[in-house]
C-alpha cells in the first residue's frame, strides 16, 4: 500500500505541475464567466448610445404618444423636413426616420428608414410602441361602438397570467414546493459534469498506461511493485487530479461570482443570475422571460433550491463521480495495457465508452421523464447509472432505488477492478502482438 | 552458498510451454550467465525470479529459504526492454525508482549523489530524460538498478546502447559489484562478454535447460583435442607421417610462418604428437584449441534442435 501511495504521488504531482494543467484550470472559470457575462455586459453597453428617431405622422395617431426609452428618443417632424430627409438622409441629427402612413389602421404597416442597419433593439422598441398605440386606438373604437359602460376596464381585468406551481409530496405527505425546471437544470448539469470528468480523466488513465508500456519503464516498475498497485495508484492519482481541478473551478467560480456581485452592483448580478439560468436550461428561459418581476424569480429560485435535498445531491454527485470514474478508468487502463498503438486504442475504446456516450444521449429524455422505465433501468445498469442517477436525484428518487443502484455499481466496480487487474498484468508485458477481445478474455484466466 | 535456487520450474502459457522443469542454482558473489537463443525462456525465468510472474510449479529459494514477496527489495533488475519516463527529470525519476525499491528518500538522495558523481553526470540531474542520448539514459538506468544495493542483480543485455568506453565502464562496475559480494545473473547474446565476466553458465533451449556448469569446465567438456601448430621449414607429407591417430584439419603453408590444425582421433597424449612433429620441422608454437563460448553455444543448440526434431 505504501508503494501505491508513492505511485499515486508521482501520478498526481507530475500532472498537477504541468503548465497545460495550470493554465486550463485557472483560465477555464474566467473563460466561462466571460462567456456568461459578456453578452449581458455588451447588451447593456449598447443601450448607452443616444438615438433620436425622427417621426413623421400625418395621421396624428402616434403624435406625442411615443414614449422615449432610456437613450432612444422620438422627435416629431413636419412634412417638409420629412420630404427633405426622404430625398437625402443626413444622419448627424437623427438615427432613423419613422413614417406612419395614413392607412396604418387597415394595413398594419409603418416604415422606418436609415442609412445604417437599424438595430434589433430599436426596431423592437418602435414596433412595440406603435403596436400598443394602434391596439388601444382600435379598442377605443370598438368600445365606443358597443357602448357598454366600463368595457375597457372590464376587458383589462380579463388579462391573466397563469403560473402553475409544481408541488412534490414528500415521504410523509407534506407538500414541498419544487421546480421541475430547477431539478432538470441541476440534474442535467450534474450528469454532464460526470460524463465529462469520466471521459477526460478515464482517457488520461489509458494514456498513462500506454505511455508506461511504450516507454518500456513498466517492467522496471513491476519488478518492485505489483502490477495491481501500479494501476491502482495511477487511477487514484489521476482521479485526484480531476477532483483538484474541479475543486479549483468551484472555488474560482464562487470567487468570480462574489466579485462580480460586489463590483458591478446588484443590477448586473441579477442579469448574471438570469443569464446563467437561461444557459442551463431551455425551460428556464421561458420562465424567466414570462415572469414580470425579475427580483422575485431570483428569490424563488433560491427558495426552491433550498427545498431540494442538497446534501443528498452532493453526496450522490460525489459518489457517482468517484465510482463512475473508477469503473471506466479501470476499463480504460486495461485497454491501455493491451494495445501498442493509438489506432488500436481508439478501436478498443469505442465499445467500452459506448454506454457512457449512450447515457449522455438519453440524459435529456431522462430529465424530461425521470420516473419512466428508461430512466429507471439506465440508473440501475452500472455503466450508465453514474450519469443517469445523478440526473434523476434532484427530482427525488425512492431511497431503495438509490441504494440498489449504488450497491450494483459498487459490486460491478469490484468485479471490473479484478478483471482490469488481470488484463493489465498480462497486457503490459505483451509487445508486438495485435490483440482482440477473444485474446483479452483468455488473459482473464491466466494464472498470475 | 547459493543465493538463489530454482528447482523444476514449470511455466506454461496458453498454447506453449515457456519453461519445462528448469533448475538453476546461483552461487553467492558470482556472475551467472543465463544463455539461450531467442524464445528459449530466459525472460520468463528472469520474470519468475523477479516475481513478476509465478511459476505453475517448482520451488524457488532465496538465500536458502523459500522466496518471499519482500525479497524483491534485495533484487535489482535491468530488463532488456527498458526505458524511463521521458518527460520526467532525471534526478526526480531516479529518486522515485529508488523509493519504489524500498529506500528512504534521504538514503536514496545520498547514494544517488554518489553514483552521479562516480559517473560524472551530476549535470544531468535537472534535465528531462528526453533530452538525454540513448547511452546517457542507459547510464541512468544502470544506476537506478543498483542504487538500493541489492544482493542479487539481474542484467538482461546490459551493454546495448553503450559505446566501447561506456561498455567498459559498466563492465568494470559489474566486476566491482561482484567483488563486493553482489551476485549477478547476466543474460546476453554476446558470448565474448560471457567469457570475460561469467563464472558459471546455464544454457536454455526451447524451454529446457540443456547445459550448465562452470565456464571453464563447460569449455573443457567441448574441446575436440585439436591443436594449433606454427612452424618453420619445409612442409612434409604429414598425412603419411602422422599415422591413423591424427588428422590434419587445416593447413596453411602459403605464409612464411606456416600453420596447421591437427586433431587427435584416439586417446594419444599431447607429447606423442609433439614427438612426431619435432622431427619434421621447427615448432614455433603449440597450443591446444579451446572452443569459444560462441562455438559451444552454436554446437549445443544446433545439436539439441536436431534431437528435438528427431
Amino acid at each position: 500500500m505504501n508503494k501505491s501511495i508513492l505511485i499515486l504521488k508521482r501520478e498526481y504531482l507530475t500532472r498537477v505541475k504541468k503548465k497545460s494543467f495550470i493554465i486550463t484550470t485557472l483560465l477555464m472559470p474566467v473563460f466561462m464567466a466571460a462567456l456568461m457575462i459578456l453578452p449581458t455586459y455588451l447588451a447593456m453597453m449598447d443601450d448607452k448610445e443616444e438615438r433620436t428617431i425622427a417621426v413623421y405622422d400625418p395621421t396624428s395617431l402616434v403624435l406625442d404618444r411615443l414614449e422615449s426609452k432610456e437613450f432612444t428618443k422620438f422627435h416629431y417632424i413636419p412634412k417638409q423636413e420629412f420630404q427633405e430627409l426622404n430625398k437625402d438622409f443626413k444622419s448627424d441629427k437623427y438615427y432613423a426616420v419613422l413614417y406612419i402612413p395614413e392607412n396604418i389602421l387597415t394595413t398594419n404597416r409603418a416604415e422606418m428608414f436609415s442609412d445604417k442597419q437599424i438595430t434589433f433593439d430599436v426596431k423592437n422598441l418602435v414596433t412595440n410602441r406603435i403596436e400598443n398605440i394602434i391596439e388601444s386606438e382600435k379598442r377605443k373604437k370598438v368600445v365606443d361602438e358597443t357602448g357598454v359602460p366600463d368595457l375597457e376596464k372590464k376587458l383589462a381585468a380579463t388579462k391573466t397570467n397563469i403560473k402553475v406551481e409544481t408541488i412534490k409530496l414528500g415521504e410523509e405527505g407534506e407538500a414541498v414546493k419544487s421546480s421541475t425546471e430547477i431539478a432538470m437544470a441541476i440534474g442535467y448539469v450534474a450528469g454532464f459534469l460526470i460524463y465529462m470528468f469520466v471521459f477526460i480523466y478515464g482517457t488520461m488513465v489509458m494514456r498513462g498506461v500506454m505511455e508506461e508500456k511504450s516507454n518500456r519503464i513498466v517492467e522496471v516498475i513491476i519488478s518492485s511493485v505489483k502490477p495491481f498497485q501500479l494501476l491502482f495508484g495511477k487511477i487514484i492519482g489521476i482521479g485526484l487530479v480531476g477532483l483538484t481541478q474541479i475543486g479549483i473551478w468551484v472555488i474560482l467560480g464562487i470567487a468570480i461570482a462574489t466579485g462580480l456581485t460586489t463590483f458591478v452592483g446588484s443590477g448586473s448580478a441579477k442579469s448574471v443570475v438570469q443569464a446563467q439560468s437561461i444557459m442551463s436550461s431551455p425551460g428556464m428561459e421561458q420562465m424567466a422571460a414570462s415572469a414580470p418581476a425579475k427580483e422575485n424569480i431570483t428569490i424563488e429560485i433560491i427558495q426552491m433550491i433550498g427545498n431540494l435535498n442538497i446534501p443528498l445531491i452532493l453526496f450522490a454527485l460525489f459518489f457517482y463521480f468517484i465510482c463512475g470514474f473508477i469503473l471506466y478508468a479501470s476499463l480504460q487502463g486495461a485497454i491501455g495495457s493491451a494495445v501498442d498503438s493509438d489506432e488500436d486504442a481508439q478501436q478498443m475504446m469505442l465499445p467500452v465508452m459506448m454506454p457512457l456516450i449512450f447515457s449522455i444521449i438519453i440524459l435529456f429524455a431522462v430529465a424530461k421523464n425521470p420516473e419512466g422505465s428508461l430512466a429507471f433501468w439506465a440508473s440501475m445498469i452500472p455503466l450508465t447509472s453514474p450519469v443517469i442517477m445523478v440526473a434523476r436525484i434532484p427530482f427525488g428518487v425512492p431511497a431503495w432505488q438509490i441504494v440498489l443502484s449504488m450497491v450494483i455499481l459498487l459490486g460491478t466496480i469490484l468485479g471490473t477492478i479484478w478483471m482490469a487487474g488481470k488484463i493489465y498484468r498480462t497486457g503490459i508485458l505483451m509487445y508486438g502482438k495485435k490483440v482482440n477481445l477473444k485474446e483479452i478474455v483468455k488473459w482473464l484466466f491466466y494464472k498470475n | 552458498m547459493e543465493i538463489f535456487q530454482a528447482n523444476n520450474v514449470v511455466k506454461e502459457f496458453v498454447g506453449h510451454v515457456a519453461l519445462s522443469s528448469v533448475s538453476i542454482s546461483v552461487k553467492e558473489a558470482s556472475i551467472f550467465g543465463l544463455l539461450g537463443p531467442n524464445g528459449a525462456g530466459k525472460t520468463t525465468l528472469i520474470r519468475i525470479i523477479n516475481q513478476i510472474t509465478a511459476p505453475d510449479s517448482g520451488e524457488l529459494f532465496f538465500e536458502g529459504r523459500p522466496i518471499k514477496a519482500d525479497d524483491i527489495y534485495q533484487i535489482g533488475y535491468l530488463p532488456e526492454e527498458r526505458g524511463l519516463y521521458k518527460k520526467m527529470k532525471v534526478g526526480e525519476q531516479a529518486l522515485y525508482l529508488a523509493q519504489l525499491k524500498g529506500m528512504s528518500k534521504r538514503d536514496a538522495l545520498i547514494s544517488l549523489k554518489m553514483w552521479f558523481e562516480k559517473f560524472e553526470i551530476q549535470a544531468w540531474w535537472g534535465k528531462k530524460v528526453e533530452e538525454l542520448s540513448k547511452g546517457m539514459a542507459q547510464k541512468v538506468q544502470f544506476i537506478t538498478t543498483v542504487i538500493h544495493q541489492p544482493k542479487l542483480l539481474i542484467f538482461d543485455e546490459p551493454f546495448t546502447g553503450f559505446d566501447p568506453i561506456n561498455t567498459n565502464l559498466i563492465k568494470n562496475e559489474i566486476l566491482e559489484l561482484k567483488k563486493n559480494g553482489t551476485t549477478i545473473i547476466f543474460s546476453t547474446h554476446n558470448m565474448s562478454s560471457v567469457e570475460e565476466i561469467c563464472d558459471h553458465i546455464a544454457l536454455l533451449n526451447q524451454s529446457k535447460k540443456i547445459l550448465d556448469g562452470q565456464i571453464d569446465q563447460v569449455k573443457e567438456k567441448f574441446k575436440t583435442n585439436t591443436f594449433e601448430v606454427q612452424y618453420r621449414g619445409e612442409t612434409p607429407d604429414l598425412d603419411n607421417r602422422l599415422g591413423a591417430n591424427f588428422r590434419v584439419l587445416e593447413h596453411d603453408s602459403s605464409t612464411q610462418l606456416k600453420q596447421m590444425k591437427v586433431q587427435f582421433l584416439n586417446g594419444n597424449s599431447n607429447n606423442d604428437l609433439l614427438k612426431i612433429l619435432m622431427n619434421q620441422f621447427e615448432i614455433v608454437s603449440f597450443k591446444e584449441v579451446i572452443p569459444s563460448m560462441n562455438d559451444v553455444f552454436i554446437h549445443v543448440v544446433e545439436q539439441n534442435n536436431l534431437e528435438i526434431k528427431l
